[in-house]
């Protein structure tokens, strides 16, 4: 964690490539923080020389589109969605651009010790692009939208401890949650809890398209492109861009010929076997961020081999990491620890020992267990991601020197989710991001989640997220979750082989900040109101 | 004539039987499908609960058959329902993209119909020569190798390399003319290369086929300068193969176009199929398949009555 010190120089240094402040000011506040004249000094010229141009047209390519996609926040689901969401409406917090947490249209926020009421104070500055002021009902009914019996959202489950959502005045909410949860300023910056203007029945309007974001919809259509102009009265700071347009580029090959020809100034996805040709092209910059996103492969834990946890090691121990970043992900990859935590989130403990390719100690373990010649199957299909047959092919070869035999079954495409995932007892699975590790855990981890996709159960680690969860110390979460992950790495159902990098690219004159948010593509979605055009 | 107005109103009738069949069988494939519309928009996010309200949400808890009743119900009367994901009227979600899509076939189908029968004129005209050979081996190059690798080629060689034409075809509604033509010159140059050897070769196989008949070889005797034979004797009676093969290229033109819509980015009807079928959004399925269905219908239906008008013993029947 950050001290307040590094945070305020941080600030100080965002205003100064804002130009919100002056140099004046800024040296008076940095000495005031304790910083010597002379580092002051630097800080403001290393800071200042970047200072955003506004102006200019931003056309991005985005890489996941569909025609039947809609404005409904209950069913975002496509990249095209989430970039479109967070340029034109907003959240209540927001992931920064060094990964902690922001205030959005929420300016601070408190909560009870136990973390089972959470106090929002709301801008009074933020409007819709109609016109029309935001206040607390458009808040609690967007909220409301993803809550109840006959909600049809996606985001559900994320908000399901929430008993009650609270009016205290105009301009602030208050969460009332049947447990506490340190995390839910975390939560709220899922891409579902976007707000919209409210009914007078207390629904949303969500066909109309109007949001608080940093610019407004001029024209579009999902599956195509979005036209959008800035929105003068936008809360935050930013938005250098006049335009935004966005363009549904599916095609990987016709996106990236795109941005090489200079059609679009950025494109949210690359496609990884192109990665270094791209990369020699000077007008180009290719952004490879570490993200929170993860390819697990569980096992169910209570099904035989995998319910004896020397197989499930084994098994673990019998898989080359490293070859199958290079190999698959031509190196755009972190290399995962058989925990479900990667080190884009917070509390992400760093002193673990890396689990290596051992097929040696993994025969051991075996044979502890009486396996020897263990034979097995494994399910994938290339929907999970580019390469996720060839990656289950790779594991196979790797395996036979720990004398397991493994048969990859290529499932189909469709409905892989419903029919070959939770069902199948070893299997492949991409996982999206989520903000920390204790909304992971939840949905994938915790002993009755629907989604505990290794039927895990381990009372020790279900008892230490529970604490967790409502603990408010930074420090004695940090613990926990480190004990957490251990557990998970040593006596867990799933072997987590890597966390695929966020990869995408923009030609070199867009400019971006001092750090990327790592939540999602391009920015965390928020590219729109954070890069700019070289003046 | 009464004879062809009989044969386009019972042809007429045939495709209606057809386009009905076509229907029953889209819609239990689309039922097929593993996994539903629910699973589909909900995705890896799909619980149980939520699952229950959308299906209610969309209806989906009633019989496939009766479903399928209450479309066509809807279908005879012209209404062709709304889309089950997002609830817009399919007219709306489809009109926009298919006249965008009739407008790619047409352009191409201008640049394509004139050069490829002109050339195969030409071809019939000079054949076994030098020309000849090479507009052979070039068309059937172009027809042999897929759409895409066409498309990729030429982006490759004329927008990335020279910068002469724009990678995608994105269209909006605010292009002048010649910028929309500029824009969409290089998805209508691959579909224009793609079917241009069948038209070619389809004319110049009928011409050579009449340059054997006795009313030639007398139209030659007489001194007709070679051209004017080809133009003016062989080529009207030659007229019905080609309107065959012009019109099956055309329909190619409007429903072969998926890929090459996809290459170029270009907003048509292929890309709404595609998210559609991935989506189970029947009724969008529904449509897009009846149009195609309905396009092969007509113009074979034209071509026939083209041979028919082309042909004077047919036209007077005895």
């Amino acid at each position: 964690m950050k001290t307040e010190k590094q945070m305020m120089l941080d600030r100080l240094a965002d205003a100064a490539r804002r130009g919100s402040v002056s140099r004046r000011s800024f040296m008076a506040c940095a000495t005031a923080a304790g910083v010597t004249a002379t580092a002051a000094t630097g800080l403001w010229t290393s800071s200042a020389r970047a200072a955003p141009a506004r102006g200019g047209t931003f056309r991005v390519g985005i890489h996941d589109n569909n025609s039947s996609d809609t404005h409904d926040p209950g069913t975002y689901l496509s990249i095209q969605h989430i970039f479109l969401a967070h340029t034109h409406r907003s959240y209540l917090t927001l992931v920064n651009t060094d990964q902690t947490l922001g205030p959005d249209i929420a300016a601070e926020w408190t909560s009870t010790p136990d973390a089972t009421e959470w106090t929002f104070k709301l801008r009074d500055n933020v409007t819709f692009h109609s016109g029309k002021k935001m206040t607390a009902d458009d808040v609690i009914a967007s909220m409301n939208h993803h809550r109840g019996e006959d909600s049809t959202s996606a985001a559900k489950p994320q908000l399901a401890d929430v008993v009650d959502i609270v009016k205290d005045d105009d301009y602030t909410v208050t969460f009332k949650m049947a447990a506490g949860n340190a995390d839910l300023p975390w939560t709220l910056t899922d891409y579902h809890l976007c707000i919209c203007p409210a009914n007078d029945d207390g629904t949303i309007d969500w066909q109309s398209g109007d949001g608080t974001g940093p610019y407004k919809i001029v024209d579009g259509e999902f599956g195509i492109g979005f036209q959008l102009a800035r929105h003068e009265d936008w809360h935050l700071d930013g938005a250098y861009f006049d335009a935004v347009e966005m363009i549904a580029l599916g095609d990987p090959n016709a996106r990236q010929t795109a941005l090489v020809t200079g059609d679009v100034d950025a494109i949210s996805a690359i496609d990884l076997k192109t990665m270094a040709l791209l990369s020699r092209d000077p007008n180009l910059v290719i952004y490879n961020v570490p993200s929170g996103s993860a390819i697990t492969m569980p096992m169910h834990t209570n099904v035989a081999p995998y319910d004896n946890v020397d197989v499930r090691n084994a098994l673990k121990l019998a898989m080359d990491r490293q070859e199958c970043i290079e190999k698959i992900f031509f190196g755009a990859a972190t290399v995962g620890n058989d925990f479900h935590h990667s080190p884009a989130l917070p509390y992400w403990p760093d002193d673990i020992p890396q689990r290596e390719y051992d097929p040696d100690q993994a025969k051991a373990l075996l044979k502890k267990a009486g396996a020897e010649g263990l034979s097995i199957s494994i399910s994938s299909t290339e929907s999970i991601f580019s390469g996720a047959v060839d990656m289950a092919v790779l594991y196979a070869e790797q395996a036979k020197a720990a004398g397991i035999d493994i048969k990859v079954v290529r499932e189909p495409n469709d409905g892989y989710y419903s029919d070959v995932w939770l069902k199948k007892p070893y299997c492949m699975v991409r996982w999206g991001a989520r903000p920390t590790p204790d909304v992971m855990y939840t949905l994938a981890y915790k002993a009755d989640a629907p989604w505990n996709e290794s039927l895990w159960q381990n009372d020790r680690f279900n008892e230490l997220l529970l604490i967790a969860k409502s603990e408010l110390d930074n420090g004695l979460r940090a613990e926990m979750y480190r004990e957490m992950a251990m557990l998970a790495r040593d006596d867990g159902g799933t072997l987590i082989p890597l966390f695929p990098n966020f990869v995408y690219a923009s030609r070199s004159n867009v400019k971006t900040g001092d750090g990327l948010a790592a939540s999602w593509e391009m920015d965390g979605c928020r590219a729109a109101s954070r890069w700019w055009f070289e003046g | 004539m009464g004879d062809i107005l009989g044969l386009v109103l019972k042809r007429l009738g045939l495709g209606l039987v057809t386009l009905f069949v076509i229907s029953i069988i889209i819609f239990f494939m689309v039922e097929l499908l593993p996994g539903d519309i629910a699973q589909a928009v909900l995705g890896q996010g799909a619980t149980p609960e939520n699952l229950a309200a959308l299906r209610q949400q969309m209806g989906l808890d009633t019989p496939a058959p009766l479903r399928y009743l209450g479309w066509l119900a809807g279908a005879v009367t012209g209404d062709f329902g709304t889309s089950v994901v997002t609830g817009e009227r399919v007219t709306s979600v489809i009109g926009e993209r298919f006249q965008r899509t009739l407008f790619l076939a047409a352009y191409a189908a201008v640049i394509a119909v004139p050069i490829s029968i002109a050339l195969g004129v030409i071809v019939a005209l000079l054949r076994n020569s030098i020309f000849d050979r090479v507009a052979n081996v070039l068309t059937l190059t172009s027809i042999s190798s897929p759409e895409f690798f066409l498309g990729y080629i030429l982006v490759l060689y004329l927008a990335v390399k020279t910068n002469w034409f724009p990678a995608i075809s994105s269209v909006s509604d605010d292009m002048t003319f010649w910028d929309l033509l500029n824009r969409t010159f290089l998805p209508a140059l691959t579909l224009v290369l793609v079917v241009m050897a069948h038209m070619m070769r389809m004319t110049r196989a009928a011409i050579i086929n009449l340059l054997a008949s006795p009313y030639i070889e007398m139209a030659r005797l007489k001194g007709t300068p070679p051209w004017k034979v080809i133009v003016r004797h062989a080529l009207p009676n030659a007229w019905a193969p080609i309107i065959n093969v012009v019109a099956l290229n055309l329909a190619y033109l409007i429903t072969g176009v998926v890929l090459v819509e996809v290459v170029f980015v270009y907003p048509g009807i292929g890309q709404a199929l595609v998210d559609a079928v991935s989506k189970r959004d029947f009724p969008i399925v529904q449509a897009c398949c009846l149009i195609f269905a309905a396009t092969f219908i007509l113009l074979n239906l034209a071509a026939d009555v083209g041979a028919i008008l082309t042909n004077p013993r047919l036209r007077h029947p005895k």
